[in-house]
């Protein structure tokens, strides 16, 4: 049994991690709190479903899904942040408040406000050690997790791009001053974060077996919650977040079964930390 | 005027209110709050339960209504304006969820059917008419102008404006800046508590659904609209985005998608909003007017 809770948080979090990542990417380097990033996740998601129903295999769905949001990642960068970047910090929080907004209504507009199946088969199969199950999508879950994971981490640590990227992250205008070209990491930033944004949209579209207009909703609130939690801006600090949040949520609600709305743990774990801890978990000052 | 049009302008006037609440907090201190819909239902539930409950009249619920707001604000303000200023968006919408929810989830606040029974003012023996109560909201909104025309002028006035410009500047100057984020963070709740009460009055019943998300972005929507820190911003905002879906309903349908490319396309062109510094409507009517004078054209 708490196993089985063990391995649910786990898979919960770990698509928590996909969709901050991007998030506190973008801040890292931006400092805007990029709230069209889950209009992003709900597009990608959108994509993958389409896609599928047109190819019929879902790894090739779950690739155009990433690419569909990456895509539309870097116009949001390109023609919507960077040329207000220079206003007050409000007027990108609020663009992409407004942008959020508006992708959630045309998606409605265009798919329809009814949830679409996405009955994917992916070829995996359950897992199962003991009395201990993992269903065939939480191993998917836990599977594609791990790789971007993986690849984020050596793609940070081993490469140019990776360290001109966290040169960045610490000071932009030093950064350019060596010979960075910042314009190209701040588009890879986020092209890179919506990659991942769009992975979770496939993979929570199948792992609920629908997609539908307002799926990024929650995951909006949350993953800001999730990233102000492991310290704006941190990486390791939003990954371990992301899981906290997703194991108190499966142990709150299946262990405990407190009758409180699941989605506020993340925001109520979010103001205790910030009582003791200003800057998150993993925050620095 | 028909009951229609009397309608129409009550909603409006109320939203006023609420967007200059919020232009204290966002315009003159400068500071995000995408929870303010979460003050607003403060004030309306307040408002509701003692005059439904407590057989309060309106006219002491709806001074009580602010005054609770405002020390909710004070209680949930303080530790969140001490974090850095981008924590207080997220913080503030957090605030904003967690209302939402214990207005839905406890049975004292009615739950999903929200708070019934909450009639008009009485006022010289009868109950008030609309076009009274209109009046009355009117007046209301005219004195708090009045107010935040002397507030403005104030040193009050002057340390929100230097924090708003540039918060280290304003440090290093002796002002204390988490003293007067507080104060205008106190001020702007009541004040949207004080709306709440009004809309409450004015509903007859209220649900938890009044004071979501969305109304915390359309509230925001209007401020923006107008121009975040100008004086007449929120009622020009109020105003327009009152009436954009009275004047077509086709618009009814699609008002969410309006609203999200409205804020998007006004931070893109015109970011402090029509009655700001640089929007188009201040330079031509500043060129107009100088044309009319004979004086130098700026160019």
């Amino acid at each position: 049994m708490i196993w089985q809770q063990l391995a649910n948080g786990i898979s919960v979090g770990s698509v928590y991690a996909l969709i901050s990542l991007g998030l506190t990417m973008v801040y890292g380097i931006l400092r805007i709190l990029h709230v069209a990033h889950a209009g992003i996740y709900t597009l990608g998601a959108y994509v993958g479903l389409l896609s599928f129903r047109l190819v019929d295999n879902f790894w090739l769905s779950l690739f155009a899904g990433m690419v569909g949001a990456a895509v539309a990642g870097y116009l949001v960068e390109r023609f919507l942040y960077t040329p207000i970047l220079h206003l007050s910090r409000i007027a990108p929080l609020i663009a992409s408040i407004g942008l959020f907004t508006a992708m959630e209504e045309a998606f409605r507009i265009v798919a329809g406000p009814h949830t679409l199946v996405y009955n994917a088969r992916v070829g995996l199969g359950d897992l199962a050690i003991g009395s201990f199950r993992l269903t065939e999508t939480q191993v998917l879950i836990l599977l594609v997790s791990f790789l971007i994971l993986l690849f984020l981490w050596l793609f940070l640590t081993r490469s140019r791009m990776g360290l001109a990227m966290r040169a960045c992250a610490l000071d932009l205008e030093t950064a350019s001053s060596f010979g960075v070209n910042v314009s190209a990491i701040i588009a890879m930033n986020f092209i890179i974060g919506s990659l991942m944004a769009g992975a979770a949209g496939v993979l929570i579209g199948v792992y609920d077996n629908q997609v539908w207009p307002t799926m990024g909703s929650i995951p909006a609130y949350k993953a800001l919650a999730i990233v102000v939690l492991g310290g704006l801006g941190s990486i390791p600090g939003t990954v371990l977040a992301s899981i906290i949040v997703g194991l108190s949520e499966t142990f709150f609600i299946g262990v405990l079964s407190i009758p409180f709305p699941r989605d506020a743990v993340a925001f109520i774990a979010m103001i205790l930390v910030l009582m003791f801890r200003p800057y998150g978990l993993l925050g620095k000052a | 005027m028909s009951g229609y049009v009397v309608t129409i302008l009550i909603t409006i006037a109320i939203y006023a209110i609420l967007a200059h609440s919020l232009n204290i907090i966002t315009g003159h201190a400068g500071q995000i709050s995408l929870g303010h819909a979460a003050f607003f239902g403060i004030g309306a539930y307040t408002a509701a339960l003692f005059y439904t409950k407590a057989g309060l009249s309106f006219w002491i619920d709806v001074p009580l209504a602010a005054l609770v707001a405002g020390v909710v604000g004070a209680v949930l303000g303080i530790p969140c304006l001490r974090v850095r200023d981008d924590f207080l968006a997220i913080t503030t919408m957090g605030i904003g969820f967690v209302v939402e929810a214990v207005f839905l989830y406890i049975p004292f606040f009615g739950g999903a059917m929200g708070i019934g029974g909450i009639d008009l003012p009485m006022w010289a023996g009868r109950e008030m008419t609309k076009s009274e109560y209109l009046i009355l909201i009117l007046v209301v909104l005219g004195t708090l102008y009045a107010l935040d025309y002397i507030l403005g002028r104030s040193w009050i006035g002057l340390a929100w404006s230097s924090i708003r410009e540039d918060e280290q500047a304003a440090s290093a100057l002796g002002v204390d800046i988490v003293r007067f984020k507080v104060m205008a963070f106190i001020l702007g709740s009541a004040l949207a508590g004080l709306a709440g009460a009004f809309y409450a009055h004015f509903l007859t019943f209220i649900m938890p659904y009044n004071f979501g998300f969305g109304q915390s972005i359309m509230i925001l929507c209007m401020v923006v609209f107008g121009g975040i820190g100008t004086r007449w911003g929120p009622i020009v905002g109020a105003l327009l985005l009152g009436l954009l879906p009275e004047i077509s309903r086709p618009i009814m349908e699609y008002r969410t998608l309006l609203y999200g490319l409205l804020l998007v396309a006004m931070m893109r062109f015109q970011p402090s909003g029509l009655l700001g510094a640089d929007s188009f409507l201040v330079v031509y009517f500043t060129k107009g007017l100088n044309r009319i004078r004979g004086g130098e054209v700026k160019a």
